[in-house]
């Protein structure tokens, strides 16, 4: 009963295979199921591939041409060679996101080392491509023109702090949506066993109110699910684009 | 219009060969007439947000400005921790982690420009 209502007992991570910090444990084994579901998916709908696509051919293509979209308009034509890494960044997180929202499973995108990682990964290409393209031209990111001298270093310092607090946004934003939405989801749902164990077949009746409650948040997740999924892609792209014109 | 034509030659090729091209002709001119009316449309609007939905743009308002906090707390934190000079560096960076905060907030709303004096990109 504690652990059935209790609504952090959803994100507790259990070793599967193995033990200690190697162990393979059910948030791998959900992200694994990620990759997999999301590579299938397009393997599958790309297979017989047809002039007139068909409905997995459509929905494969329709993806496609999302994050092409969002590339094209972010970051330009020169953001095209990032394609391969957001649109994957893109399927799993949105993937993960959706899995994580089939009843009693795992949402692996509610683990703030997780969406960290993700962000790392991002800000580490923006890093690494901006030096590689620019140099030491790529520095010009964090001063701005027009600026007076006396006042640069501060400002600098503050471009360097609103920097670094990329990567904290990036994967704070995605991780609380997801842990509070399904915090929300299991308190509301628990409403309704606590209703009728308490009060019996009126508890029940009352309970109809948590459970339309219940109905439209898990509307709403699906909505979150998909837009913070959109929104990680579309920032990966706008802090790609400062990577491809850093300060013109 | 058949799909396999180009494997099996037929006897008015040369009929289809005409049409084909000036088909192709035409297509290109439709594609290319429907890129330029989506790159005028692009150079329109406000580029990065045409099709962002409105909470997309609220949910991402909200964790920036914590993020420019945190982000100068740690950054004070380790100062202090290396240098020993406690707790003016958290007291310092924490301020600043504010402005960056805020910096992070009116750049996400567009009313700032980006990083580096660049104008185009908003949210």
């Amino acid at each position: 009963m504690a652990a059935a209502n209790d609504p952090i007992h959803q994100f507790t991570i259990v070793p599967l295979i193995g033990d200690g910090a190697l162990a393979f444990t059910n948030s791998s084994a959900y992200m694994a199921a990620t990759v997999a579901v999301s590579v299938g998916f397009l393997m599958f709908a790309t297979a017989s591939r047809t002039l007139v696509p068909g409905r997995l051919q459509s929905l494969a293509e329709m993806s496609y041409e999302f994050v092409a979209n969002t590339i094209g308009q972010t970051a330009g034509k020169a953001g095209m060679k990032f394609f391969p890494l957001v649109f994957s960044l893109f399927m799993f997180v949105l993937v993960a996101n959706l899995i994580g929202l089939i009843p009693f499973s795992f949402t692996v995108t509610s683990h703030i080392i997780v969406t960290f990682a993700l962000a790392m990964l991002v800000i580490t290409t923006v890093i690494v491509y901006g030096f590689m393209k620019h140099g030491m031209h790529f520095l010009k990111l964090f001063v701005p023109s027009g600026v007076p001298g006396y006042i640069l270093p501060l400002v600098v310092l503050i471009e360097v702090i609103s920097f670094l607090s990329r990567p904290i946004s990036l994967s704070v934003r995605l991780f609380a949506n997801m842990l509070a939405g399904h915090i929300t989801l299991k308190v509301f749902a628990g409403f309704i066993v606590m209703l009728s164990g308490a009060l019996g077949t009126a508890g029940l009746l009352v309970g109809i109110l948590p459970l339309a409650m219940t109905v439209a948040i898990t509307a709403l997740e699906f909505l979150v699910a998909f837009l913070q999924a959109y929104v990680f892609t579309i920032l990966t792209c706008i802090y790609l684009n400062d990577a491809i014109h850093p300060g013109h | 219009m058949t799909q396999g034509s180009e494997g099996s030659p037929t006897p008015n090729s040369s009929r289809t060969d005409g049409d084909l091209a000036e088909r192709r002709e035409r297509l290109a001119q439709e594609l290319k007439r429907r890129s330029d009316l989506r790159e005028a449309e692009d150079a329109g609007t406000r580029k990065p947000r045409s099709d962002a939905s409105g909470l997309a743009r609220a949910l991402q308002l909200s964790s920036e400005f914590v993020a420019g906090v945190i982000a100068g707390g740690v950054v004070g934190w380790l100062f202090d921790h290396f240098l020993g000079t406690s707790p003016w560096g958290l007291i310092v960076f924490l301020l600043l982690g504010f402005a960056a905060g805020t910096l992070n907030v009116m750049r996400s709303a567009g009313l700032k420009s980006g990083p580096g004096g660049t104008t185009s990109e908003g949210p």
